[in-house]
């Protein structure tokens, strides 16, 4: 019993849960930065060298010694707990991920559960934002809220999909495992594209980084947060950039395993390529106003989602798989 | 060396305070991020909000409008944090030294505020690029460790 507590301990805090998926995260995001970096011609935050370590590490290590301010007029335990409320949901998030990836236990309600925790980092930038009395970040809220709204709906339908293809199951053991992965039809294919569009908006990144629009907001939503709290919604971020798209590895093409090493490397193959997807997305767009990506979430999204579903829903009923 | 000294060494985010320039200096501090000098090669980026910041960047000479208002941005800066006097006005008032809307250079203006301020001179009008970076690995090395 105790036994089985500490393992669960350490699965939460050490190996896949926290330390694990935040140096993940913290290496992904300097890849974004320095790739980011490389298309504008720039060289981009420093390369490992001597006595050096990752950019993003001393961004956070930075951030962790700072003074942190709270404003006089902040709702206080709101804007204290918020950064901590998002950081457990994704935490909880990732440990999950993996852990059903690594051992291929299924854990009950998955992909539902798995949808929820992932609203869980956007629900608290608004409590937070809104908590620390700051017109800026005001403006940042209504924006964010707006954005969650109109993101959720193409994402959910985009979940139906592979929910419909792989047989009716919610489980995300069973979906990772099933043969062929939903990326290979048209409906899969689809709706993978447009999931991958609202994990950007989930993201914050441009074309959707609307919320935190660091040219003409400040930065938004985490306007008035500073030091420690700050640093809590840096490695938030970070771990978002692993738990997202691995999410997205397990449901459309067709999960991570980690039985062979070839697998592990196919694996890994899948997420560099999420990940590369999304960082060139973030550099070749500008960003769009806010009314702009309602409506393209809402209705174009939702139009071709739409299509994407009763394709499935032809193709399962004429046991046609390519559709 | 502390662990925090050590981290913000690495990571100097700035901020930039207009407080009554002329906008050189401000498209000089902007040249920096470009291409050709690109200072995130040096971890240092430019961030929207002083609640972010570790630096301060200060144009201008400090007028008696912007005065209350660049006292404000300093309270709301995390310390440890730099102040950044750029330019010929933000250093010694420059060409307004005796105008009727000036309350004084950057440094003095700070220093009524906490006379322990950290407040670095750049001057120029308005200074290269090169003397920004040169400004800001001088004030870097010139920290308590």
């Amino acid at each position: 019993m105790v036994e089985q507590t500490l393992h669960n301990i350490l699965w939460l805090l050490v190996y896949p849960g926290f330390i694990f998926t935040l140096a993940i995260g913290v290496i992904a995001s300097y890849v974004v930065r320095k790739v980011s970096a490389l298309v504008q011609w720039r060289v981009g935050p420093p390369v490992i060298k001597e006595g050096r370590i990752l950019q993003s590490f001393y961004d956070i290590i930075k951030l962790l010694g700072k003074e942190t301010l709270i404003p006089r007029d902040a709702q206080q335990i709101v804007f204290l707990a918020a950064p901590l409320v998002g950081f457990a949901g994704v935490l909880l998030l990732s440990t999950m991920l993996w852990r059903i990836s690594f051992t291929g236990q299924p854990y009950i309600g998955d992909i539902i559960v798995a949808m929820y925790l992932s609203i869980l980092p956007s629900l608290a930038l608004i409590l937070g934002s809104s908590a620390s009395a700051s017109p800026h970040a005001a403006v940042g809220t209504g924006r964010e809220m707006k954005l969650v709204m109109s993101y959720e709906l193409p994402l959910a339908l985009a979940f139906i999909v592979v929910i419909i293809k792989t047989g009716g199951t919610l489980n995300l053991a069973a979906i990772a495992a099933s043969e062929p992965a939903p990326i290979w039809s048209i409906s899969g294919f689809l709706a993978f594209f447009l999931a991958l569009l609202c994990i950007q908006a989930k993201l914050g990144f441009v074309p959707f980084d609307i919320a935190e629009a660091e040219t003409e907001l400040g930065s938004g939503v985490l306007m008035e947060y500073s030091g420690a709290l700050l640093a809590i919604w840096k490695m938030m971020q970070a771990m978002m950039l692993v738990a997202l798209p691995l999410l997205l590895v397990m449901i459309f093409l067709g999960g991570f395993h980690v039985s062979t090493p070839w697998l592990t490397l196919v694996g890994i193959l899948k997420y560099v390529l999420i990940l590369v997807l999304i960082i060139l997305i973030k550099n070749t767009n500008p960003r769009v106003r806010i009314d702009q990506a309602m409506k393209f979430f809402w209705v174009y999204c939702g139009i071709a989602l739409a299509v994407a579903v009763v394709l499935a829903m032809c193709g399962n009923y004429y046991n046609i798989s390519w559709l | 060396m502390s662990w925090k000294m050590w981290s913000l060494k690495k990571s100097p985010w700035v901020f930039h305070v207009n407080s009554g320039a002329c906008n050189n200096c401000d498209i000089e501090i902007v040249n920096c991020l470009t291409p050709k000098y690109d200072i995130e090669r040096f971890g240092i980026k430019l961030v929207g909000s002083p609640r972010h910041a570790d630096a301060l960047l200060v144009t201008g000479v400090v007028t008696k409008q912007a005065k209350p208002r660049l006292l404000e941005v300093y309270r709301q800066t995390p310390k440890p944090c730099v102040v950044f006097a750029i330019g010929a006005c933000a250093c010694d008032t420059g060409i307004f030294r005796n105008g009727y809307h000036v309350a004084g250079p950057v440094d003095k203006v700070i220093k009524e505020e906490d006379p322990n301020a950290i407040v670095v001179f750049v001057p120029g009008c308005p200074p290269k690029p090169e003397a920004m970076i040169s400004g800001v690995v001088k004030a870097l090395a010139a920290l308590p460790a």
